[in-house]
């Protein structure tokens, strides 16, 4: 019999610290298997965000550096443009992007940094303990709003990609979700599109995976698995938003 | 004889269920005499001569417990 | 020996270039801003990065990035945008990556005022942002200094792996007098922490985090030996005819500059005055404070602030001798107005 599913070299042997069922582990592999694919591990740069996936640096078998809340676009613009032939990957949290550090995905969007970008949308913040982000769903209880997300009060929630995808300087830009085999395949080629855009300098590239977090939603995983299909993915559609062709 | 053989990094399964869930063949479950370090049952094989090597399990395993050989 | 007229601002950042600086990020403030469009002229040029942040939170996190791959990278800015790049220089401390942070002090708090100013000596000494760190500041008083301290600020930081803060007045950064070009910088530290991908060896890791007490206290633990050991080698002063000295000056960058002719002025009043020059403020060269209390009668303290460097005299003073102040803010005092003040204290003094 042949392997046909084994751990990818890019990662490292570490146990994941993640909650039971938390698909921030199935994109983990997701990444470090498109670095072991296109054979990139020993060029690849990762940022990891404040967030849950703060120590992800003990788990990409890469460099990797750990950033300030919200800034790792800025650490990977200077280290991209400082060592070119390296791939700079940063992979952030719906806070840490969507919220204190939206200056810096825009602008590193806006001038075309060629890095990639793997955002994961999980409609709340993980770690602090589950309260609202922009990408709160309307009617959404989260703990600081723990009456339901209200367009009067807290406003509506935040599309990345949508927004990402308007900038010029974006040259890929989708939205995945990993809530079914067919979407985890999906979602897999779309983080090799941008290590792809990437490796052909077409500019910035930024994957939105729909996540889920089942301690704070307070669902099993199976559970929030469906919860995903029924109220992201209907608010944050899937597909690509830009693809700029290669020469 | 099955078509596919999958084998477990006991230690490392958080009981997550996502796999015993995606299992076209449903023949995936937890191992409730068994508790690992962690302190959750480990999910094991129960028919292990249907398994079709198709990957599902493994693909949808947030904690790389599952490797799968087909042949 | 090539002597250029060159402005401060300039002549830092071409002493920067030499010292081997091929990464610029910043973000325009008055009076910090001709320092990034002479590196936006001359960085693409030899090879070098230049990019305008969007903010300077991105522009010291760039700083951050562009240290951690062992090149030689730099900021500059002022009052406001210093503010802001607080926390990005508490994880630059932690995760010990040489640079440069270039500080063209304007007053403040708050919007202040774009004139000269060193009230932001405590930012600068204390840390400024949250933890428990130091930065190495240097502060120049000429324009000769301003090229000398850039090239020194960079092998200190590669030496130590800390940032380094170079502080001066905005006046000083504006004022054109000729300096003599040094050498290029050959020689470079090997840096086998940087990150440039992994080929070859294992992953390098750029890190802040330490959740274990044991381990954040020992990072802590750590970090303050490399400190005394900077202590212990680097302070710098410039004294000048403080040896029979019976009221002796401490004031830094160009205000000390000033006051030098203000000592002889006072001398010539019959006041015996000399003056101490830090040339770094941290580490505080508390010993040649020290060297001073068993001559002299009267310490001063002169700063463009409302006093803060003070408080580190009189530590070093440790009440031998007592310690005066005379500050202005927004401008450099004249010497006359500095020699009167000098004679005033003699005077209030009985000396
Ligand atoms: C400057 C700063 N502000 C606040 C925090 C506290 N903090 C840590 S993680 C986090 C939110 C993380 O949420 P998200 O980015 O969505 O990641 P997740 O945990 O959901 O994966 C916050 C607010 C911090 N570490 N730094
Ligand atoms: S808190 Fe949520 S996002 Fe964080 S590890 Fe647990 S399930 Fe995942
Ligand atoms: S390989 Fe396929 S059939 Fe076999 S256990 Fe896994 S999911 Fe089930
Ligand atoms: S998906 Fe992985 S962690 Fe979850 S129950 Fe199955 S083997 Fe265990
Ligand atoms: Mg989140």
């Amino acid at each position: 019999m042949a392997t046909v599913f084994k751990r990818p070299e890019s990662l490292t042997d570490a146990k994941f610290h993640y909650c039971p069922g938390c698909t921030h582990g199935i994109i983990h592999r997701l990444v470090a298997e498109c670095l072991d694919e296109m054979n990139i591990r020993e060029k690849a740069v990762g940022i990891c965000p404040v967030g849950c996936s703060v120590l992800a640096y003990e788990y990409f078998n890469c460099d990797m550096l750990e950033a300030a809340h919200g800034r790792a676009p800025a650490i990977a613009t200077a280290i991209k443009r400082l060592k070119p032939d390296c791939f700079l990957f940063t992979y952030q949290g719906d806070g840490d992007l969507a919220s204190i550090g939206m200056g810096e995905i825009v602008h590193a969007s806006a001038r075309g940094e060629k890095i990639s970008v793997f955002f994961i949308n999980n409609t709340l913040y993980g770690m602090t303990g589950g309260q609202m982000a922009p990408t709160t769903l309307l009617g959404q209880v989260a703990t600081t709003c723990p009456y339901g997300r209200k367009v009067e009060n807290e406003g509506y929630p935040v599309k990345m990609a949508e927004l990402l995808a308007g900038n010029e300087g974006s040259a890929y830009i989708s939205r995945v979700a990993v809530n079914s085999p067919a979407n985890v395949v999906k979602a897999k080629k779309a983080i090799k599109k941008a290590f792809e855009t990437q490796a052909k300098g077409l500019g910035f590239s930024m994957v939105e995976i729909l996540s889920t977090c089942p301690t704070n939603w307070g669902l099993n995983p199976v559970d929030a698995m469906k919860w995903m299909e029924d109220n992201m993915i209907p608010y944050y559609p899937l597909g690509e938003f830009k693809v700029k062709e290669g020469k | 004889m099955a078509k596919g053989r999958v084998s477990f990094f006991y230690d490392s399964c958080k009981a997550c269920g996502l796999c015993v869930h995606f299992c076209p063949k449903d023949i995936l479950d937890f191992d409730e005499d068994t508790i690992n370090p962690m302190g959750f049952h480990p999910v094991v094989i129960v028919k292990p001569e249907e398994c079709t090597g198709c990957a599902i399990c493994a693909l949808m395993c947030p904690d790389l417990v599952i490797e799968v050989e087909k042949g | 020996m090539n002597k250029v007229l060159m402005k401060g601002n300039e002549a830092l950042a071409e002493g920067a270039i030499l010292a081997g600086c091929r990464g610029f990020f910043g973000y325009p403030i008055t009076p910090s801003s001709e320092i990034a469009e002479y590196m936006a002229r001359k960085l693409p040029k030899i090879g070098g990065i230049f990019v305008q942040a969007e903010s300077e939170l991105a522009a010291i996190n760039m700083v951050y990035g562009g240290a951690s791959t062992g090149t030689r990278v730099m900021t500059a800015s002022s009052g406001p945008g210093l503010s802001l790049k607080q926390e990005g220089i508490s994880f630059i401390s932690e995760a010990e990556l040489p640079c440069l942070i270039v500080n063209i002090s304007r007053g403040g708090p708050g919007l202040g005022g774009i004139q000269p100013s060193q009230g932001d000596y405590f930012q600068a000494t204390r840390g400024g942002g949250h933890g428990d760190y130091h930065t190495m500041v240097l502060a120049p008083a000429s324009t000769q200094e301003m090229m000398d301290f850039a090239i020194l600020g960079y092998e200190l930081a590669d030496r130590y792996r800390i940032p380094v803060v170079i502080m001066a007045e905005g006046t000083l950064g504006n004022l054109m007098e000729p300096v003599i070009v040094r050498d290029e910088v050959t020689n470079f530290v090997e840096k086998p922490w940087a990150i440039s991908g992994c080929q070859g060896r294992k992953p390098n890791i750029v890190n802040t985090l330490h959740l274990t007490a044991e381990e954040l206290e020992g990072r802590n633990r750590h970090l303050f030996s490399k400190y005394e050991d900077i202590q212990m080698n680097e302070k710098r002063a410039e004294t000048f005819m403080v040896e029979d000295a019976d009221i002796v000056v401490v004031a830094f960058g160009l205000l000390a500059r000033v006051i030098k002719r203000s000592v002889i002025d006072a001398r010539k009043h019959g006041v015996k005055a000399g003056l101490i020059r830090p040339m770094t403020l941290w580490p505080f060269p508390d010993e040649h404070i020290k060297a001073v209390t068993d001559t002299c009668k009267v310490i001063l303290s002169m700063e463009i602030s409302m006093g803060q460097m003070i408080q580190d005299i009189r530590l070093a003073a440790e009440g031998r001798v007592p310690v005066e102040f005379y500050g202005r803010i927004g401008f450099l005092p004249n010497p006359e107005e500095l020699t009167r003040e000098i004679l005033a204290v003699a005077e209030r003094k009985g000396l």
